[in-house]
C-alpha cells in the first residue's frame, strides 16, 4: 500500500493509570476510528477538498483543525510530497478513496495502546518524549487504503504496456516499472505522491481522533496529557533523495518497500529536535509480542541509503494462521494476559496471531548488529484496535 | 469448477487457485474466491443486481480487470457479490458481459473478514489446461 506507515504518539500517563481503563479506552477508539471491510471514514470531503488532501496531505489536516502545528514537522517530508498532481489520479481511484479518509483498514493495520518496557538509550528516549518504563504511548499502522491501491492498479496496467515499449523485462509482473523520467514514470510519481499525501492525512486525522478519545476517557485535554507525536514514517514509498555513491553526491529514486527511512544524526532533512539523535524509526511487531522505537544511524546512510527494517515480518501465511488459531479464543487468551483487543473480524484476528510473526527482538538484534538503526525502547501492547 | 486457497504462497497476502471447465465459470469462481476472502458468503444475500461490462485484448488482463472491478465496487459502492453469471466472447478483443448479485456491506449481519485492497500481478496466471482453465491469483490484504 502506498505510504503505509507508522505513527507514534506519547502521553504522560502510566501503565498503572491506564490499565484499569483500557477496555473503556479501546472501546472508545474502536467506535471513533472506523476499521474493517469497506470502512467509511469520519472526515467527509467533496471533490475539491479531496484534491486539497491529495496535494497537501498533513498540512491540509492542520488547516482544518485536525491536529497540532508541530505534527507537520514531525512527519516525514512534513506530511506532503510536493510533486503530487491530482489530475494524474483516475476517477475510479478518486471515487474509491474519497470516503476513506479516517479509516484504519484491515489485515495487519492497527491502532495500539502500548507502554514503554526496556529503555535501551535513556538520553535519546528522553529526546523523543519517553522518560520512564511503563509510560503509555499510542502506535498507528495504516496507509492510503484502497485509494492508493487503485492508483497502483491503474498504473500497473500502464506499466505493463510501457515495459514492452521501453524493452524492460522483469521476473515478476508485480514489479512493473517505467523509466523515471518517461511520461509514464512521471505520471505515476505524481499520482503516487497523491496517495502518499492521502496516507499522511489519514494517519493525521486518526491521530486527531485518538487525542479526542483520550480526552473523553481521561477528562482532560490532549495538551495536558502531553500527547505529542514522536514521528510519522512511511515504509512503502518511492522518493527522490540525495545520497553518496563512491564519494559523489547523486540524486536517486529510493524505493522503500517494507523498509523504513533511517536517517542518522545531522542529516540535513532532520528537524532540530532530532538533529543530534537521528531520526526516530518505528518498528511494528505483532499484537501479542510488542514493537520498538529505534533511531537512524550513520551506518544506514553508508550501507542502505538511509533505510532499515519496517516490522517483524510474518513466518506463517494468513491462510495457514487461520487454520491454526481461532480469533475468539485468541482474544480471550490475550485478555487473560492483560492485552485487550477489539477487532472487526475474528478470522482477521486469527491471521494476526503473534506466532504467525518472527520474534521482533531477534529482528531488532539483527538490524542493530548490521548498524542500520539502534533500539531506543521496546514497547509492549496493552490494548489494540484491529480492522 | 472450484477454488482453493494456497497456504504457503505470498504469506502476507492471500493466494488462490481456480479451476473450471469454461472461461465463464473460471471468472465466476474467481469472484467467489474473492468473496470468501472478504466475508462469509452465506451472509451476502442476493438483494442487488449489477451489470458489469469489460473488455481487454488479453484474457489474463481481463481476469485482472474483473477482480479489480469487484474490489472497486466494494469500496466505492459498499457492495459484495455472491452470485455471478458471466459471458465472454472474443470479437477482436475479449469482451465480458456479467451480472453480479449481492448486497450492501452490513457490519451487523455479515461476518466480515479481510478488506481486500487489490489484485496483484505477482504469480498472476490464466492458462488453458486439459480439463479447461486454471488461474492463480494473489490478492493484497
Amino acid at each position: 500500500m502506498i505510504n503505509c506507515g507508522m505513527r507514534l504518539v506519547t502521553t504522560n500517563l502510566t501503565l498503572k493509570e491506564v490499565k484499569p481503563r483500557i477496555r473503556e479506552l479501546v472501546d472508545t477508539l474502536f467506535q471513533t476510528v472506523p476499521a474493517g471491510v469497506g470502512g467509511k471514514g469520519f472526515v467527509k470531503v467533496n471533490n475539491s477538498q479531496f484534491n486539497d488532501v491529495m496535494q497537501e496531505g498533513t498540512q491540509w489536516c492542520i488547516k482544518q483543525g485536525y491536529g497540532w502545528e508541530e505534527d507537520i514537522e514531525r512527519t516525514e517530508e512534513d506530511g506532503r510530497i510536493k510533486q503530487a498532481e491530482h489530475e494524474k489520479v483516475s476517477e475510479q481511484a478518486r471515487k474509491r478513496g474519497i470516503s476513506q479518509l479516517g479509516t484504519l483498514g484491515s489485515g495487519n493495520h492497527y491502532l495500539e495502546i502500548q507502554y514503554a518496557d526496556e529503555i535501551h538509550d535513556e538520553a535519546i528516549a528522553k529526546a523523543m518524549g519517553i522518560t520512564e518504563k511503563g509510560q503509555i504511548v499510542v502506535m498507528v499502522h495504516c496507509g492510503s487504503r484502497g485509494f492508493g491501491h487503485q492508483i497502483a492498479t491503474d498504473y500497473l496496467r500502464v506499466f505493463d504496456d510501457a515495459m514492452k515499449k521501453y524493452g524492460i523485462a522483469v521476473n515478476d509482473r508485480e514489479l512493473a516499472c517505467a523509466p523515471f523520467n518517461s511520461k509514464e514514470g512521471q505520471d505515476y510519481y505524481k499520482a503516487m505522491a497523491c496517495a502518499a499525501n492521502m496516507a499522511f492525512a489519514n494517519r493525521q486525522v486518526i491521530l486527531h481522533r485518538i487525542r479526542e478519545g483520550f480526552e473523553k476517557v481521561f477528562k482532560t485535554s490532549a495538551e495536558k496529557l502531553d500527547m505529542h507525536m514522536v514521528y510519522d514514517v512511511a515504509h512503502n514509498m518511492a522518493k527522490v533523495e540525495e545520497h553518496s555513491i563512491d564519494g559523489e553526491r547523486k540524486k536517486l529514486v529510493v524505493h522503500r518497500k517494507g523498509s523504513t527511512r533511517s536517517f542518522g544524526p545531522n542529516h540535513p532533512e532532520l528537524i532540530d529536535k532530532y538533529k543530534k539523535t537521528g531520526q526516530p524509526v518505528i518498528l511494528g511487531g505483532s499484537m501479542e509480542t510488542g514493537s520498538y522505537l529505534l533511531v537512524g544511524t550513520e551506518g544506514a546512510m553508508k550501507e542502505t541509503f538511509g533505510s532499515t527494517a519496517h516490522g517483524s515480518g510474518r513466518t506463517m501465511s494468513r491462510t495457514r494462521a487461520k487454520g491454526e488459531f481461532r480469533g475468539d479464543k485468541l482474544q480471550r487468551e490475550m485478555e487473560a494476559r492483560g492485552i485487550y483487543v477489539k477487532s472487526m473480524s475474528m478470522s482477521g484476528l486469527a491471521e494476526e496471531a503473534g506466532a504467525a510473526y518472527k520474534d521482533i527482538h531477534e529482528v531488532v538484534k539483527s538490524i542493530e548488529k548490521a548498524g542500520i538503526s539502534k533500539p531506543v525502547t521496546s514497547l509492549l501492547p496493552l490494548g489494540n484496535v484491529k480492522g | 469448477m472450484a477454488f482453493r486457497f494456497l497456504p504457503d504462497v505470498a504469506i502476507a497476502d492471500i493466494a488462490f487457485e481456480v479451476t473450471a471447465a469454461t472461461l465463464e465459470d473460471l471468472f465466476a469462481e474467481a469472484g467467489m474466491a474473492l468473496l470468501e476472502a472478504s466475508a462469509n458468503p452465506n451472509d451476502v444475500k442476493l438483494k442487488i443486481k449489477k451489470e458489469i461490462k469489460l473488455s481487454n485484448t488479453h484474457i489474463d488482463r481481463l481476469l485482472f480487470d474483473w477482480l479489480a472491478e469487484l474490489i472497486y465496487l466494494k469500496d466505492a459502492e459498499s457492495l459484495l457479490f455472491s452470485k455471478f453469471e458471466v459471458k465472454i466472447k472474443r470479437d477482436g478483443e475479449y469482451q465480458l458481459d456479467a451480472t453480479a448479485w449481492g448486497s450492501t456491506i452490513d457490519y451487523k449481519d455479515m461476518e466480515l473478514r479481510n478488506d481486500v485492497k487489490a489484485v496483484t500481478m505477482h504469480m498472476f496466471e490464466v492458462k488453458q489446461t486439459d480439463k479447461g482453465w486454471m488461474a492463480t491469483v494473489v490478492i493484497d490484504i
